[in-house]
Protein backbone atom coordinates (compact mmCIF):
# COMPACT_ATOMS: atom_id res chain seq x y z
CA UNK A 1 0.00 0.00 0.00
CA UNK A 2 1.75 3.57 -0.77
CA UNK A 3 1.75 6.28 1.58
CA UNK A 4 -0.96 8.37 2.42
CA UNK A 5 0.18 11.64 0.95
CA UNK A 6 -0.29 9.82 -2.47
CA UNK A 7 -3.75 10.05 -2.44
CA UNK A 8 -4.53 13.57 -0.81
CA UNK A 9 -5.07 15.09 -4.32
CA UNK A 10 -8.43 12.79 -4.77
CA UNK A 11 -9.26 12.44 -1.04
CA UNK A 12 -9.59 16.09 -0.23
CA UNK A 13 -12.99 17.77 -0.24
CA UNK A 14 -12.34 20.84 -2.65
CA UNK A 15 -13.82 23.59 -1.64
CA UNK A 16 -15.49 24.40 -5.68
CA UNK A 17 -16.08 20.35 -5.76
CA UNK A 18 -14.00 20.06 -9.47
CA UNK A 19 -16.37 17.45 -11.72
CA UNK A 20 -12.85 15.87 -13.37
CA UNK A 21 -12.39 13.24 -10.60
CA UNK A 22 -15.81 12.16 -10.68
CA UNK A 23 -15.80 11.74 -14.44
CA UNK A 24 -12.52 10.25 -14.69
CA UNK A 25 -13.75 7.87 -12.06
CA UNK A 26 -16.70 7.10 -14.34
CA UNK A 27 -14.99 6.88 -17.35
CA UNK A 28 -12.10 4.36 -14.95
CA UNK A 29 -14.86 2.60 -13.91
CA UNK A 30 -16.89 1.84 -17.79
CA UNK A 31 -13.14 0.97 -18.72
CA UNK A 32 -11.91 -1.57 -17.08
CA UNK A 33 -15.32 -3.30 -16.76
CA UNK A 34 -14.89 -2.93 -20.82
CA UNK A 35 -11.92 -4.76 -20.61
CA UNK A 36 -12.81 -7.36 -18.32
CA UNK A 37 -15.82 -8.21 -20.61
CA UNK A 38 -13.82 -8.15 -23.36
CA UNK A 39 -11.54 -10.96 -22.55
CA UNK A 40 -14.73 -13.42 -22.80
CA UNK A 41 -14.31 -12.31 -26.27
CA UNK A 42 -13.99 -15.93 -28.20
CA UNK A 43 -13.97 -17.86 -24.79
CA UNK A 44 -17.48 -17.44 -24.40
CA UNK A 45 -19.79 -20.86 -22.91
CA UNK A 46 -21.99 -20.38 -26.32
CA UNK A 47 -21.93 -18.22 -29.28
CA UNK A 48 -24.43 -15.99 -28.80
CA UNK A 49 -23.02 -15.17 -24.70
CA UNK A 50 -20.07 -14.42 -26.13
CA UNK A 51 -21.95 -12.17 -28.67
CA UNK A 52 -23.71 -10.32 -25.63
CA UNK A 53 -20.59 -9.88 -23.25
CA UNK A 54 -19.03 -8.40 -26.21
CA UNK A 55 -22.02 -6.11 -26.88
CA UNK A 56 -21.98 -5.05 -23.40
CA UNK A 57 -17.77 -4.48 -23.36
CA UNK A 58 -18.15 -2.30 -26.62
CA UNK A 59 -21.35 -0.32 -24.63
CA UNK A 60 -19.49 0.51 -21.67
CA UNK A 61 -16.40 1.03 -23.58
CA UNK A 62 -18.11 4.29 -25.58
CA UNK A 63 -19.47 5.66 -22.40
CA UNK A 64 -16.23 5.87 -21.09
CA UNK A 65 -14.58 6.99 -24.20
CA UNK A 66 -17.34 10.08 -23.60
CA UNK A 67 -16.12 10.38 -20.09
CA UNK A 68 -12.83 10.38 -20.96
CA UNK A 69 -13.17 13.23 -23.75
CA UNK A 70 -15.17 15.43 -21.33
CA UNK A 71 -12.73 14.76 -18.18
CA UNK A 72 -10.27 15.72 -21.04
CA UNK A 73 -11.76 18.73 -21.41
CA UNK A 74 -13.19 19.71 -18.19
CA UNK A 75 -8.85 18.97 -17.00
CA UNK A 76 -7.88 21.52 -19.54
CA UNK A 77 -4.10 20.39 -19.74
CA UNK A 78 -3.98 19.17 -23.24
CA UNK A 79 -4.43 15.68 -21.91
CA UNK A 80 -6.87 13.74 -24.56
CA UNK A 81 -8.88 10.40 -23.93
CA UNK A 82 -5.63 8.56 -25.07
CA UNK A 83 -3.42 9.73 -22.61
CA UNK A 84 -5.96 9.33 -19.70
CA UNK A 85 -6.84 5.74 -20.54
CA UNK A 86 -2.82 4.64 -21.42
CA UNK A 87 -0.64 6.81 -19.91
CA UNK A 88 -1.93 6.68 -16.46
CA UNK A 89 -0.89 3.96 -13.61
CA UNK A 90 -2.92 1.89 -11.42
CA UNK A 91 -3.12 3.87 -8.16
CA UNK A 92 -3.69 6.66 -10.38
CA UNK A 93 -6.80 4.93 -11.25
CA UNK A 94 -10.26 5.63 -9.83
CA UNK A 95 -12.78 2.67 -10.51
CA UNK A 96 -14.23 0.89 -7.61
CA UNK A 97 -12.58 -2.66 -6.86
CA UNK A 98 -15.71 -5.00 -7.87
CA UNK A 99 -15.04 -3.64 -11.58
CA UNK A 100 -11.06 -4.94 -11.70
CA UNK A 101 -12.16 -8.32 -10.24
CA UNK A 102 -11.50 -11.26 -12.97
CA UNK A 103 -13.69 -13.08 -14.53
CA UNK A 104 -13.18 -16.46 -13.14
CA UNK A 105 -16.54 -18.56 -14.75
CA UNK A 106 -19.40 -17.45 -16.36
CA UNK A 107 -21.21 -16.78 -12.72
CA UNK A 108 -18.44 -15.20 -11.43
CA UNK A 109 -18.63 -12.86 -14.64
CA UNK A 110 -22.70 -12.42 -14.15
CA UNK A 111 -22.74 -11.97 -10.75
CA UNK A 112 -19.95 -9.02 -10.83
CA UNK A 113 -22.20 -7.50 -14.17
CA UNK A 114 -25.47 -7.68 -11.92
CA UNK A 115 -23.68 -5.82 -9.02
CA UNK A 116 -22.33 -3.21 -10.90
CA UNK A 117 -25.56 -2.73 -13.73
CA UNK A 118 -27.87 -2.25 -10.76
CA UNK A 119 -25.93 0.44 -9.39
CA UNK A 120 -25.06 1.91 -12.76
CA UNK A 121 -28.66 1.80 -14.20
CA UNK A 122 -29.66 3.65 -11.00
CA UNK A 123 -26.92 6.02 -11.18
CA UNK A 124 -27.84 6.88 -14.87
CA UNK A 125 -31.23 7.09 -14.44
CA UNK A 126 -30.33 10.23 -11.43
CA UNK A 127 -28.02 11.60 -13.61
CA UNK A 128 -30.55 12.28 -16.37
CA UNK A 129 -31.22 15.62 -14.26
CA UNK A 130 -27.67 16.35 -13.55
CA UNK A 131 -27.27 20.14 -13.70
CA UNK A 132 -24.21 19.52 -15.82
CA UNK A 133 -25.52 19.54 -19.06
CA UNK A 134 -22.73 17.06 -20.53
CA UNK A 135 -22.88 14.18 -17.88
CA UNK A 136 -26.77 14.43 -17.96
CA UNK A 137 -26.30 13.93 -22.04
CA UNK A 138 -24.15 10.90 -21.66
CA UNK A 139 -26.68 9.68 -19.23
CA UNK A 140 -29.35 9.83 -21.35
CA UNK A 141 -27.59 7.59 -23.99
CA UNK A 142 -26.30 5.30 -21.73
CA UNK A 143 -29.09 4.41 -19.26
CA UNK A 144 -30.70 2.89 -22.44
CA UNK A 145 -27.85 0.41 -22.57
CA UNK A 146 -27.36 0.17 -19.07
CA UNK A 147 -31.19 -0.90 -18.64
CA UNK A 148 -30.86 -3.32 -20.97
CA UNK A 149 -27.07 -5.04 -19.23
CA UNK A 150 -29.39 -5.04 -16.01
CA UNK A 151 -31.99 -7.00 -17.45
CA UNK A 152 -29.50 -9.48 -19.11
CA UNK A 153 -27.18 -10.25 -15.72
CA UNK A 154 -30.54 -10.27 -14.02
CA UNK A 155 -31.75 -12.92 -16.34
CA UNK A 156 -28.48 -14.73 -15.69
CA UNK A 157 -28.80 -14.82 -11.91
CA UNK A 158 -31.98 -16.05 -11.97
CA UNK A 159 -30.90 -18.89 -14.32
CA UNK A 160 -27.86 -19.86 -12.95
CA UNK A 161 -29.03 -19.35 -9.42
CA UNK A 162 -32.59 -21.65 -10.13
CA UNK A 163 -30.61 -24.18 -12.39
CA UNK A 164 -28.79 -27.10 -11.94
CA UNK A 165 -27.18 -27.81 -8.84
CA UNK A 166 -23.64 -27.36 -10.88
CA UNK A 167 -24.56 -23.71 -11.88
CA UNK A 168 -26.13 -23.08 -8.48
CA UNK A 169 -22.70 -23.84 -6.42
CA UNK A 170 -20.90 -21.57 -8.95
CA UNK A 171 -23.33 -19.03 -8.35
CA UNK A 172 -23.10 -19.11 -4.65
CA UNK A 173 -19.32 -19.54 -5.00
CA UNK A 174 -19.70 -15.87 -6.87
CA UNK A 175 -21.55 -14.34 -4.15
CA UNK A 176 -19.04 -15.59 -1.42
CA UNK A 177 -16.50 -13.65 -3.40
CA UNK A 178 -17.98 -10.91 -4.95
CA UNK A 179 -20.10 -9.94 -2.26
CA UNK A 180 -17.88 -7.48 -0.17
CA UNK A 181 -17.23 -5.00 -3.41
CA UNK A 182 -20.78 -4.24 -3.68
CA UNK A 183 -21.04 -1.97 -1.14
CA UNK A 184 -18.08 0.76 -1.75
CA UNK A 185 -20.38 1.56 -5.29
CA UNK A 186 -22.54 3.65 -3.10
CA UNK A 187 -20.27 4.73 0.06
CA UNK A 188 -19.11 7.93 -1.49
CA UNK A 189 -15.48 9.55 -1.20
CA UNK A 190 -14.91 12.67 0.04
CA UNK A 191 -14.55 13.63 -3.82
CA UNK A 192 -18.29 12.83 -4.39
CA UNK A 193 -19.61 13.65 -1.00
CA UNK A 194 -18.49 17.50 -2.13
CA UNK A 195 -20.39 17.03 -5.61
CA UNK A 196 -23.43 15.91 -3.61
CA UNK A 197 -23.49 18.71 -1.18
CA UNK A 198 -23.59 20.80 -4.21
CA UNK A 199 -26.02 19.01 -6.03
CA UNK A 200 -24.19 17.55 -8.75
CA UNK A 201 -24.36 14.48 -7.99
CA UNK A 202 -27.54 12.63 -6.20
CA UNK A 203 -27.14 11.39 -2.39
CA UNK A 204 -26.52 7.19 -3.15
CA UNK A 205 -28.29 6.77 -0.13
CA UNK A 206 -31.26 7.84 -2.45
CA UNK A 207 -30.29 4.61 -5.31
CA UNK A 208 -30.41 2.28 -2.54
CA UNK A 209 -33.87 1.35 -1.72
CA UNK A 210 -34.58 0.57 -5.95
CA UNK A 211 -31.49 -1.06 -5.72
CA UNK A 212 -32.23 -3.10 -2.81
CA UNK A 213 -35.93 -3.81 -4.14
CA UNK A 214 -34.54 -5.39 -7.44
CA UNK A 215 -31.74 -7.51 -5.68
CA UNK A 216 -34.77 -8.91 -3.43
CA UNK A 217 -36.88 -9.38 -6.59
CA UNK A 218 -34.15 -11.48 -8.84
CA UNK A 219 -32.88 -12.97 -5.57
CA UNK A 220 -36.14 -14.56 -4.92
CA UNK A 221 -36.42 -15.72 -8.44
CA UNK A 222 -33.37 -17.37 -8.54
CA UNK A 223 -33.99 -18.88 -5.00
CA UNK A 224 -31.12 -17.46 -3.88
CA UNK A 225 -30.96 -16.09 0.49
CA UNK A 226 -29.99 -12.53 0.40
CA UNK A 227 -26.23 -12.49 1.59
CA UNK A 228 -25.97 -11.19 5.11
CA UNK A 229 -22.40 -10.48 4.56
CA UNK A 230 -21.20 -6.74 5.99
CA UNK A 231 -17.77 -7.03 5.51
CA UNK A 232 -17.16 -4.39 2.82
CA UNK A 233 -13.82 -4.49 0.56
CA UNK A 234 -12.90 -0.62 -0.21
CA UNK A 235 -10.29 1.63 -1.79
CA UNK A 236 -10.43 1.34 -5.33
CA UNK A 237 -11.87 4.85 -5.84
CA UNK A 238 -9.14 6.37 -4.06
CA UNK A 239 -6.80 4.87 -5.98
CA UNK A 240 -5.98 1.31 -3.59
CA UNK A 241 -6.74 -1.31 -5.77
CA UNK A 242 -6.46 -5.13 -5.97
CA UNK A 243 -3.38 -6.75 -7.27
CA UNK A 244 -5.54 -7.80 -10.44
CA UNK A 245 -5.30 -4.12 -11.52
CA UNK A 246 -2.09 -3.82 -12.55
CA UNK A 247 -1.79 -7.11 -14.75
CA UNK A 248 -5.16 -5.91 -16.34
CA UNK A 249 -3.18 -2.38 -17.31
CA UNK A 250 -0.45 -3.89 -18.57
CA UNK A 251 -1.84 -5.71 -21.47
CA UNK A 252 -4.61 -3.20 -21.80
CA UNK A 253 -1.96 -0.20 -22.04
CA UNK A 254 0.86 -2.66 -23.52
CA UNK A 255 0.84 -1.00 -26.98
CA UNK A 256 0.70 2.74 -26.25
CA UNK A 257 3.49 1.88 -23.56
CA UNK A 258 6.01 0.22 -26.00
CA UNK A 259 5.07 2.03 -28.86
CA UNK A 260 4.51 5.40 -27.26
CA UNK A 261 2.31 8.05 -30.01
CA UNK A 262 1.29 4.89 -32.11
CA UNK A 263 -2.15 5.44 -33.99
CA UNK A 264 -3.87 3.26 -35.78
CA UNK B 1 -23.41 -27.33 -19.58
CA UNK B 2 -24.59 -28.89 -22.46
CA UNK B 3 -25.08 -26.69 -25.26
CA UNK B 4 -26.26 -29.82 -27.38
CA UNK B 5 -29.82 -29.75 -24.65
CA UNK B 6 -30.22 -25.79 -25.64
CA UNK B 7 -33.26 -26.14 -28.38
CA UNK B 8 -33.02 -24.55 -32.01
CA UNK B 9 -35.00 -21.17 -32.09
CA UNK B 10 -35.59 -19.52 -35.97
CA UNK B 11 -35.36 -15.53 -35.17
CA UNK B 12 -37.56 -13.42 -37.26
CA UNK B 13 -36.55 -9.29 -37.52
CA UNK B 14 -39.20 -6.77 -38.90
CA UNK B 15 -36.57 -4.26 -40.13
CA UNK B 16 -38.95 -1.25 -40.29
CA UNK B 17 -42.53 -0.34 -38.55
CA UNK B 18 -44.90 -1.71 -41.40
CA UNK B 19 -43.08 -4.05 -43.16
CA UNK B 20 -43.30 -7.76 -42.54
CA UNK B 21 -41.00 -10.28 -40.18
CA UNK B 22 -38.28 -11.89 -41.91
CA UNK B 23 -36.06 -14.79 -41.49
CA UNK B 24 -32.48 -14.22 -40.27
CA UNK B 25 -31.05 -16.89 -38.92
CA UNK B 26 -30.97 -19.49 -36.09
CA UNK B 27 -29.47 -19.79 -32.47
CA UNK B 28 -29.74 -21.98 -29.28
CA UNK B 29 -31.47 -20.92 -26.37
CA UNK B 30 -33.07 -22.28 -22.98
CA UNK B 31 -36.18 -21.15 -23.77
CA UNK B 32 -38.32 -18.30 -25.61
CA UNK B 33 -36.79 -15.09 -22.92
CA UNK B 34 -33.56 -15.97 -23.44
CA UNK B 35 -33.96 -16.70 -27.20
CA UNK B 36 -35.71 -13.20 -27.38
CA UNK B 37 -32.30 -11.94 -26.04
CA UNK B 38 -30.21 -13.72 -27.74
CA UNK B 39 -31.52 -12.78 -30.79
CA UNK B 40 -31.40 -9.18 -30.08
CA UNK B 41 -27.77 -9.34 -29.37
CA UNK B 42 -27.01 -11.88 -32.16
CA UNK B 43 -29.12 -10.33 -34.95
CA UNK B 44 -30.04 -6.46 -33.89
CA UNK B 45 -26.57 -5.10 -33.26
CA UNK B 46 -26.56 -2.82 -36.81
CA UNK B 47 -29.77 -1.06 -36.40
CA UNK B 48 -31.51 -4.44 -38.29
CA UNK B 49 -34.52 -4.51 -36.37
CA UNK B 50 -37.60 -2.84 -34.59
CA UNK B 51 -39.09 -5.91 -33.40
CA UNK B 52 -38.32 -9.71 -33.26
CA UNK B 53 -40.14 -12.91 -33.28
CA UNK B 54 -38.67 -16.31 -32.08
CA UNK B 55 -39.74 -19.63 -33.01
CA UNK B 56 -38.36 -22.88 -32.12
CA UNK B 57 -37.37 -25.02 -34.80
CA UNK B 58 -39.13 -27.74 -34.19
CA UNK B 59 -41.88 -26.45 -34.51
CA UNK B 60 -41.70 -25.39 -38.52
CA UNK B 61 -42.66 -27.99 -40.47
CA UNK B 62 -41.48 -27.75 -44.06
CA UNK B 63 -42.02 -29.30 -47.48
CA UNK B 64 -40.03 -32.09 -48.23
CA UNK B 65 -37.31 -31.79 -51.16
CA UNK B 66 -38.23 -34.65 -52.48
CA UNK B 67 -41.75 -33.06 -53.38
CA UNK B 68 -40.54 -30.35 -55.11
CA UNK B 69 -41.12 -31.78 -58.37
CA UNK B 70 -44.53 -32.02 -57.33
CA UNK B 71 -44.85 -28.82 -55.69
CA UNK B 72 -42.84 -26.61 -57.95
CA UNK B 73 -42.45 -27.40 -61.59
CA UNK B 74 -45.93 -27.63 -62.43
CA UNK B 75 -45.90 -23.71 -62.20
CA UNK B 76 -43.38 -22.91 -64.11
CA UNK B 77 -45.26 -22.64 -67.70
CA UNK B 78 -48.39 -20.84 -66.36
CA UNK B 79 -47.16 -17.30 -66.87
CA UNK B 80 -50.89 -16.33 -66.74
CA UNK B 81 -50.62 -16.66 -62.99
CA UNK B 82 -48.56 -13.53 -63.03
CA UNK B 83 -50.20 -10.04 -63.49
CA UNK B 84 -48.54 -8.89 -65.86
CA UNK B 85 -50.91 -8.10 -68.97
CA UNK B 86 -52.79 -5.95 -66.94
CA UNK B 87 -51.94 -2.07 -67.40
CA UNK B 88 -51.68 -0.22 -64.16
CA UNK B 89 -52.64 3.37 -63.71
CA UNK B 90 -50.14 6.04 -63.72
CA UNK B 91 -51.72 7.11 -59.89
CA UNK B 92 -50.87 3.07 -58.30
CA UNK B 93 -47.55 3.95 -56.81
CA UNK B 94 -45.09 1.22 -55.28
CA UNK B 95 -46.51 -1.71 -57.54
Amino acid sequence: MLPQNHFSAADAAPATAPLFPFVLQLADTSLILAHRLSEWCGHGPVLEQDLAMANIALDLLGEARSYYQYAAELEGQGRTEDDLAYLRSAVEYRNPLLVEQPNHDFAHTILRQFLFDNFHYHLLKALLTCPDAQLAAIAEKSVKEASYHLKWSSEWVIRLGDGTPESRQRLDKAIATLWRFGEELTTPTAMEKALQEVGVLPDYAALKPAMQAHTEYVFAEATLPLPTQVFAQQGGKNGRHTEHLGYLLSELQYMQRTYPGLTW
Amino acid sequence: MNQSEWPLWEVFIRSKQGLDHKHVGSLHAADATMAVQNARDVYTRRLEGVSIWVVESKHIHASNPDDSEAFFDPAADKVYRHPTFYEVPNSIKHM
